[in-house]
């Protein structure tokens, strides 16, 4: 079983026997099938990123063809019939298939990197999440290919996305698309909210806990609690275009409304398990830069905490012209003015932080200085359209496109870029250029506001969104040009982006194992990662493991089977070890069952045949990887000492 | 950049001759009490959110230029000085109690602007009936003596002074009724039936739009709100009234007959003719209309013959279809159209 002919147990030092045994139980064997059955926490979460990096390039593409069919009046580069199928697979590309898949995709990558332990919870979900993700973007796509894109916007309002008058099988592939990403957005929140729950190193307690490790949580829940409305909403919407059910049929006593309530109460809070997994980013960034420890900790996580719980209070605020009651619209500018609170906490933190320490003016931190003037904007243009009576003016106009673009893009983008040039050593091993990232940041920082700003006064000026042109005598027309101009140097900065990755991730100047000096768990061990993470799992006494001198207990866990998947499970609360934890091994499984998933869920667009015994391929598969495995139950079963 | 540099000259050469005039359309130009008490709401709320973006960004600012710098070799100041630590945190906390209070403050201005939209005076208002469809609107004047309603589209007349109370409806999917210069928006919603109130006090031509996507055409579904002094707006009223007029040169007449024997009356209405269909806009006195297609172009002769005869192709998947007819059959529509004042 082992070259001492005895039971390998883990321990310190990277060259040991024992990393080698670890290196051998760990890693992935070569091939195509091992590629596609891999579970690694590192793997799976790359490919999040690069997916998710992809279709954010093409939704860029798609915003682009927007701006140049809207660089002047009456131009007639786009039909109205593409243009609202581009502006819908721009929004629906951005909001499902990048915004939170990447925010996701990070998390299974760093997370477990972050509190010491070797894998999530449940890999073979999060793997099987992944191709089922791939498969929705790709259906959603060739529908867009063949003339079949959705385009009755990304928040698909009946009843134009109903049967009636959402002809051919666009709304379908639509509605289908949101089964796929929010089947997945839910397997990948359970996945990270139990890894972070019940597998900290030891004497990692709450408190302990890194404030990005935080932010996950909170969106892994926010997911699965918000996700299942969309869910049931787009399902009812199927039922009524495939069964003719009547649920948005006012004439046969159905709702409208009812839609968007289900809608926004899940698209709300997706705006915030956007934004606070980039909040995690920039509380994990900012220490590091300021060389010092973060100012206000428990308030930050009192802060996240409560942004994840108001956020579920503030739909009401994307129907205020609608005729919901007058007093219930108030209640929800009072919720949506009360969330900028614990924002303005983490700021104020956050700028203290900067205040009392001794700065690293590094690329990320660039970007994070650039989140605080892009977000700032559009979070006070947020308090603008949360009022009840501003918001009938610029609800649905170029001033909400304005807005949601700069809390989008400062919430999410600018922190997105910090998080890439700040943790891409510590994923490839190598450093991205300092130069071009300078010339990255100065050159997006500026476009965005030339792209975005002048929105502000078009929607004042009287633009509704999603027009596929408009007559010269608007006198739209030289603000959209600007707008177009602003969009250029944008497609300048993400070319740079792509030049500095595509030049430095396998030439570029290699990492050290902690490049940045910072505090955190991830940079404990060389870059890239090994596959197994920690040669021995650390034992935590401080928010800051790595800059705190050691104290007089244990550094770490030992004891461990190296030549087995086995890690700790620990406490909720106070990260006490509880027991030991056999982590799952590779599978194709969880692949073939995404398969049978796709091939389900894409039966369905159309059929109604296709969704009843579409059903039969997922649940075979399903048994299939459940199936109890002789070999590895002896395995465990070599593991336990009886009692 | 160069692409990028000739646009821009185009943009600073276009701009002086683009202003040609229309409608007004901007929300902070009220031209009526509610449009103006929510402008007056945004002139508040800016300045409050200007001054924290100038005064978070200065202390930001400010960080940046005083803080000593490092560098990754740096060591960490892992526990820094209780004392710095607590007059740190009473700014923070002075910072976030000032957030809140000016918070608070622009949500009581916010919920007062609220009232005073909903406490319009509604005496002796005039009642309208708005009916939005794919792509345009049906728009009823209504009364109680019921032969002095009657029905006009893609135009709302109103007296100035005198509050207005529109009924809003739609015939097919979710559309929203906005005149940025005299309210904020609100739906028309299938099965809903919505109501806005709003006061013109300027005479003028304001521009309606639809700001809620409706679907291919959302981009042209305009319609003109033009206030006029009350003695004026009665003598038009007076004239909606009436039913069409005789036509009285000849070739208006054949255009009449095409009308009434083609496919025109399948779809429209023309009051004092046998065409009475609701699936269009009601023509009766379309020729006083400033523009067609619900906004899309001038009501010239031409526009009106070219629109005629392929709708689709000045304002595609409009509901009217393209028709085959000659020349001069063409010449005669126009002229009986052009007749209806």
């Amino acid at each position: 079983m082992s070259v001492r002919g005895e039971v390998l147990r883990d321990g310190p030092g990277w060259d040991s026997p024992e990393a080698k045994a670890l290196e051998r139980t760990w890693r992935d064997k070569p091939g195509l099938v091992a590629w596609l059955s891999t579970v690694d926490h590192k793997r799976l979460g790359l490919r999040f990123i690069v997916t998710a990096l992809c279709f954010f390039g093409a939704a860029g593409v798609l915003g682009g063809l927007m701006r140049h069919q809207l660089w002047k009046p009456d131009n007639t580069l786009l039909g109205p019939d593409f243009y609202n199928q581009v502006f819908t697979m721009h929004g629906t590309t951005m909001m499902f298939l990048f915004a939170v898949p990447v925010m996701q995709g990070i998390a299974v990558y760093l997370v477990p990197l972050m509190i010491g332990t070797r894998n999530t919870a449940f890999p073979r979900m999060t793997a099987c999440a992944y191709w089922i993700y791939l498969i929705g973007g790709l259906t959603l796509f060739a529908g867009f290919a063949v003339n079949t894109g959705a385009d009755a916007g990304w928040f698909a309002y009946v009843p134009l996305a109903g049967p009636e008058y959402g002809i051919g099988k666009r709304a379908d592939f639509w509605n289908v698309l949101v089964n796929f990403t929010e089947a997945m957005g839910l397997m990948v929140a359970v996945d990270i909210a139990t890894v972070i729950l019940k597998m900290r190193a030891p004497g990692m307690s709450l408190r302990r806990m890194p404030l990005f490790v935080w932010a996950s949580l909170v969106t892994a829940f926010m997911i699965i609690f918000a996700m299942p409305t969309v869910m049931l909403g787009a399902n009812l919407v199927q039922l009524d275009r495939m069964l003719g059910t009547h649920f948005f049929n006012p004439a046969e006593g159905g709702d409208v409304i009812l839609w968007q309530h289900l809608f926004w109460f899940f698209g709300h809070p997706e705006v915030y398990f956007i934004f606070i997994p980039a909040l995690g980013f920039i509380s994990a960034i900012i220490p590091t830069f300021a060389r010092r420890p973060m100012f206000g900790h428990d308030a930050i996580v009192l802060s996240l905490l409560a942004t994840g719980f108001l956020s579920f209070g503030l739909w009401v605020h994307h129907m205020f012209a609608t005729n919901v009651p007058e007093l219930g619209k108030s209640f929800f500018t009072a919720m949506s003015f009360m969330i900028a609170i614990p924002s303005a906490v983490q700021i104020f933190c956050w700028i203290a932080t900067l205040w009392t320490g001794r700065l690293n003016l590094r690329t990320p931190l660039l970007f994070v200085l650039g989140f605080f003037f892009i977000l700032l904007v559009g979070g006070l243009t947020g308090i603008i359209v949360g009022s009840v009576p501003l918001d009938l003016q610029v609800h649905d106009t170029y001033f909400v496109v304005a807005h949601l673009h700069y809390v989008l893009i400062g919430g999410a983008i600018f922190p997105l870029f910090a998080a890439f040039y700040y943790w891409f050593p510590k994923i490839t091993g190598r450093m991205l250029s300092e130069r071009l990232g300078r010339w990255q940041f100065w050159l997006f920082f500026i476009g965005v506001n030339i792209c975005f700003f002048p929105m502000h006064q078009l929607g004042l000026e009287g633009m509704p969104r999603r027009i596929y042109t408009y007559a010269a005598e608007t006198g739209w027309g030289p603000l959209n040009m600007v707008s177009t101009l602003g969009q250029l140097i944008v497609d300048l900065s993400m070319l740079l982006f792509v030049l500095n990755v595509f030049l430095n991730f396998r030439h570029g100047e290699r990492a050290a194992d902690n490049p940045w000096g910072a505090p955190t768990l991830e940079w404990a061990m060389p870059s890239p990662p090994p596959p197994y993470n920690f040669v021995a799992l650390p034992v935590v006494a401080s928010r800051e493991p790595l800059w705190s001198r050691a104290t007089g207990g244990a550094t770490h866990v030992s004891g461990l089977a190296a030549e087995s998947r086995e890690g700790l499970v620990t406490t909720v609360l106070d990260a006490v070890p509880d027991v030991r934890y056999s982590y799952p091994s590779p599978g194709i499984w969880p692949f073939i069952a995404a398969l049978a998933v796709g091939f389900w869920l894409d039966w369905s667009i159309f059929s109604v045949q296709g969704a009843l015994w579409g059903m039969i391929p997922p649940a075979i598969a399903f048994i299939g990887w459940f199936w109890p495995r002789k070999k590895e139950t002896a395995e465990h079963l070599a593991l336990e000492k009886r009692p | 950049m160069s692409a990028a540099h000739r646009a821009w000259l185009a943009a600073v050469s276009i701009a002086p001759i683009g202003a040609i005039a229309s409608p007004a359309h901007d929300a902070l130009r009220a031209a009526g009490p509610q449009a103006a008490h929510i402008a007056d709401l945004w002139w508040l709320t800016l300045g409050v959110c200007a001054f924290v973006f100038v005064a978070v960004l200065a202390a930001l600012a400010w960080a940046l230029w005083r803080t000593p710098r490092s560098d990754a070799g740096t060591p960490a100041d892992a526990a820094p000085a209780p004392a710095a630590e607590k007059r740190i945190g009473r700014r923070v906390t002075v910072a976030v109690t000032i957030s809140s209070v000016l918070l608070i403050g622009l949500l009581i201005a916010s919920v007062m602007t609220d009232r005073a939209l909903a406490h319009l005076s509604l005496d002796d208002a005039l009642h309208v009936q708005v009916t939005a469809h794919q792509w345009w609107w049906t728009v009823t004047y209504d009364d109680r003596q019921p032969e002095r309603i009657f029905t006009t589209a893609n135009e709302l007349y109103v007296p100035v002074g005198r509050p207005v109370l529109v009924t809003l409806h739609s015939d097919d999917v979710i559309h929203s009724f906005w005149v940025p210069s005299l309210h904020g928006k609100k739906d028309l919603i299938p099965g809903r039936v919505a109501t806005i109130q709003f006061r013109a006090d300027q005479p003028g031509e304001y521009l309606g739009e639809c700001a809620e996507f409706c679907g291919l055409q959302h981009a042209f579904m305009a319609f003109d709100v033009v206030a006029l002094a009350p003695a004026q707006f009665e003598a038009w009223a007076d004239a909606h009234r009436k039913p069409a007029a005789e036509p009285e040169d000849a070739a208006a007449r054949r255009g009449r007959d095409l009308f009434l024997s083609g496919s025109c009356m399948l779809c429209h209405a023309i009051q004092g003719t046998s065409a009475n269909a609701h699936k269009a806009p009601d023509l009766t006195h379309f020729a006083s209309r400033a523009r067609i297609g619900a906004g899309r172009l001038p009501n010239t002769p031409a526009n009106l013959a070219a629109w005629i005869a392929d709708p689709q192709k000045i304002k595609p998947g409009v509901n009217m279809p393209a028709h085959l007819i000659p020349g001069d059959d063409l010449g005669a529509l126009v002229a009986y159209l052009g007749t209806l004042r």
